[in-house]
């Protein structure tokens, strides 16, 4: 590929980029949320269309208009939501669209066999033929994809965060399978933000920032660090400020709290002033946690204080105790999109704005203008819906939310999630600025339990962090007192 | 010299998105009434003059008066992303519980006709509850409460109009009577109390804590949620408001017809529903309209006054405002495919 430029009416999404990949090759495509990988690799999919730049396969132009047409060219993509139809079995997945059949009947011997060739190289005794796909791990359920690509006779194969929702032990299988495929010649373009993984598997590296290459180098040449650097633009102490902050009074206080299902058992001490972090897989529990924390979850057992409050409480009552939650689904949960910005970044307190219980919209908006200068929130006015804003902005405006209700103790999870370098920079300051505190202005540093999946992220802002593993809340350490590859050990349940 | 050209171009397109957007903001609560103007003035151009006259003008804003007032609670319960088929029903319930406190209990007016207003609170509080603990869709809950509705009404009346003696009547058949020619009245009492209910609850959605809340219930729920807005007590207080306007509603229809019927205003509730959607609201939540919802309300009168002065058979009645319905919410889903 190269010089490929992609529009998203204002946004650049893709910008001059270029990228090449030798059969028996693994390419490693890295870069932050946003960066432009995906597109990128809608591109080469034939999902959607460039507005300049060309491709080239085995040295001829290669063109798809469509998803269809770059399989039958070779280019098979796996997606990170898997696309299989789950009531139906493995071989009509793997053979979905391509049933071989004659005079419109379908030769099921024929399916069984070339499905069997499929499959075999796996060695898996989850996948068989006949097997209910929503039955199959996620694992097998990859694998799935994978075969049907393999069905195909694809020479490029494209993994786009592959790993993120798998098991340990499927993650190793899938680096075998990988390495076996390597070895027989195909091209494989793999996806991830895992640099671990990328040293792993991948013989080259081309990292991609804002829609342009950032750099292109061996893995062998390159350092961690770099990586990083290159991934985020900055070094990475600017990218993470760190006052010098003061550990105040103790503010949230939790003792062996269980939910339904999770968090089994969770302890943990929260002070003003200081930012904890908790790291830990996806179903961990973090989310759960905090969610029973601010009373959106049931809790079973275990103590909470808050403050000067103790036991559980509503999520209104949280918001009147000085609490206040970011969700980790901004989408679904953390916004209500089709409502105006100052509507989202008021609901959680709407007194004040008006005479004798009243809400007035224009005091509504006055408030909201001090957030948009402050967070830098790129919109036309306050009444704008929040729908029409960049994901990043998106963010802005659910955090401005806390700031505005003035919160104590704010519970952030996975703010940075899916959002531009800017915005992430942008976060990282402000959550500092309110563990800091300043006394000259009169703003009492507040407390911060931010759950995260990037270690780096939570080594950078943290001043501890705790491991959440199937439930359960490690001890709390020093962030200068550990590294990411314990805390990862920790997480995976593979400590002692 | 090309950056100042790419500055200047990004401060036009923002320039013409801010256009767009205050235009399209002005088409949503301008659309309805424009289409009002224009059935209206289709039907002056085509009807004999009698449309025109202010009789007529009074029937219309009369007739619009007993959906209207149900369809003002039927806009905020559409708005919290829920709907209520039980009002028709509501409404024939109110007529048996006034006609039956007016003649069997003694009751003055006020009296039954504040009891029928709390009879239909009360299907509305039933509703409400049962929805927030049951977690039962709104749809399945109030088709259940509008057999149940129906079914205490004729219960009321042992499946009998309920007739009331005329001096016991006192007040209550004035509020929907004709106002006598260059009368300082102007208009019925009955609309009066739609156009101050009507003022009442556009401040309630756009000044009030209850209504920012409804809007964000419909929005998204989970939002909601998060952001301490007790969402089941805003449910049930949304459900008992439209039970309370479908019994002011029953009101109007008692005083229109001064007895107690348990079998009227059958499929009311479709009428009460549609006013809401071509006003502009979605049944999906987080839109809609007082102003709308009126405009509604009275697009369906003007064409079935239009059609009858015409002389023109029901069903075209019917046929013109089938369409309108589908029409109203087309454009609706065009502007937001635009939008979105």
């Amino acid at each position: 590929m190269q010089h490929v430029s992609k529009r998203f009416g204002a946004t650049i999404a893709l910008q001059d980029v270029g990228i090449e990949v030798a059969a028996g090759q693994v390419l490693a495509l890295v870069g932050e949320n946003g960066a432009g990988k995906s597109t990128l690799m809608k591109v080469l999919s034939g999902a959607i269309k460039a507005d300049a730049g060309r491709m080239w396969l085995d040295g001829e132009p290669y063109r798809p208009g469509n998803p269809l047409e770059a399989r039958q060219a070779g280019v098979a993509m796996i997606y990170q939501e898997l696309s299989l139809t789950p009531h139906l079995s493995v071989e009509e997945n793997i053979m979905l669209g391509m049933e071989p059949s004659r005079m419109g009947i379908v030769r099921w011997k024929e399916v069984r066999r070339r499905t069997i060739e499929a499959i075999r190289e796996f060695d898996n005794p989850e996948l068989t033929p006949d097997a209910r796909v929503s039955k199959l791990s996620v694992g097998s359920q990859q694998l799935v994809e994978i075969a049907r690509a393999l069905a195909t006779g694809c020479r490029v194969l494209v993994l786009d965060e592959p790993t993120s929702s798998l098991t340990r032990q499927d993650v190793e299988r899938l680096f075998e399978i990988i390495e076996r495929l390597k070895q027989q010649g195909k091209a494989i373009v793999y996806i991830s933000h895992f640099i671990e993984e990328v040293r792993r598997v991948a013989d080259k590296v081309t990292v991609l920032r804002d829609g342009q290459v950032a750099g292109v180098s061996a893995v062998d040449d390159i350092s961690n660090e770099d990586i990083v650097a290159l991934m985020v633009g900055r070094q990475v102490e600017e990218l993470y400020p760190r006052s010098k902050r003061k550990r105040g009074e103790l503010i949230l206080e939790v003792n062996d709290l269980a939910g339904v299902e999770k968090p089994e058992s969770a302890s943990l001490k929260l002070h003003r002033g200081e930012v904890v972090g908790i790291a830990g897989l996806i179903g961990a529990g973090r989310t759960e946690l905090l969610r029973s924390l601010f009373g959106l979850d049931p809790v079973r057992s275990g103590q909470i204080k808050l403050g000067v409050y103790t036991g559980q409480a509503s999520p209104a009552q949280r918001w009147t105790q000085g609490a206040g939650i970011l969700s980790e689904d901004r989408k679904e949960e953390g916004l209500a999109l089709d409502l105006s910005i100052a509507e989202n970044v008021t609901l959680s307190r709407l007194r004040g704005f008006g005479p004798l219980g009243t809400v007035l919209p224009s005091r509504q908006n006055a408030a909201t203008y001090r957030w948009i200068d402050k967070l830098e929130i790129r919109c036309r006015d306050p009444r704008q819906s929040v729908l029409s804003l960049s994901g990043g902005n998106q963010q802005r405006v659910a955090l401005a939310r806390l700031l505005q209700h003035d919160v104590d103790v704010l519970l952030l999870d996975e703010p940075t999630r899916g959002i531009d370098v800017a915005a992430k920079a942008l976060i990282y300051k402000l959550i500092d600025e309110l563990a800091t505190g300043s006394p000259a202005e009169g703003r009492e540093p507040k407390a911060v339990l931010i759950v995260s999946s990037y270690l780096p992220e939570l080594m950078g802002i943290c001043d501890r962090v705790a491991v959440m593993c199937r439930g359960n809340l490690g001890p709390i350490h020093q962030v200068n007192e550990t590294d990411e590859h314990k805390l990862m050990l920790e997480a995976t349940g593979q400590k002692n | 010299m090309k950056q100042d050209n790419r500055t200047l171009n990004s401060q036009f397109s923002i320039l013409n998105s801010a256009l767009a957007s205050n235009w399209r903001r002005w088409l949503n609560t301008v659309g309805p009434v424009l289409a009002l103007l224009l059935v209206y003035g289709i039907f002056v151009c085509m009807a004999p003059s009698s449309f025109r006259s202010t009789a007529n003008l009074q029937m219309i804003a009369k007739h619009t008066t007993i959906v209207g007032m149900a369809a003002l609670g039927m806009t905020l319960v559409i708005i919290s992303g829920g709907i209520d088929l039980s009002v028709g029903s509501i409404v024939a319930l109110a007529t048996a519980v006034i006609a039956k406190l007016l003649q069997d209990y003694g009751a003055g007016p006020v009296a039954a006709a504040i009891g029928g207003v709390v009879a239909g609170a009360l299907v509305g509080l039933v509703s409400g509850t049962l929805i927030t603990s049951l977690r039962v869709v709104p749809f399945i809950v109030t088709l259940g409460m509008m057999l149940v509705a129906r079914g205490m009404a004729k219960l009321i009346g042992q499946e009998q109009k309920i007739d009331v003696d005329t001096e016991k009547l006192k007040w209550l058949d004035e509020l929907m009577a004709s106002v006598p020619k260059g009368s300082w009245q102007l208009l019925p009492l009955g609309v009066w109390i739609l156009i101050v209910m009507a003022l009442a609850m556009a401040f309630l959605l756009r000044y009030t804590r209850l209504g920012r809340h409804i809007f964000a219930i419909g929005s998204n729920e989970q939002t909601a949620r998060l952001c301490g807005v007790v969402v089941w007590r805003i449910k049930v207080i949304v459900f008992m408001l439209c039970g309370a306007f479908a019994g002011l509603a029953g009101l109007m229809q008692f005083s229109r017809l001064t007895v107690g019927d348990p079998t009227v205003a059958v499929g009311l509730e479709l009428d009460v529903i549609a006013a809401v959607v071509i006003g502009g609201g979605s049944l999906s939540g987080g839109e809609g309209s007082i102003l709308g919802t009126l405009v509604g309300a009275l697009i369906m009168t003007v064409i079935a006054s239009g059609c009858t002065q015409m002389g023109l058979p029901n069903y075209w009645q019917e046929i013109i405002t089938g369409a309108i319905i589908i029409i109203a919410v087309a454009l609706d889903r065009l502007r937001h495919r635009r939008a979105g």
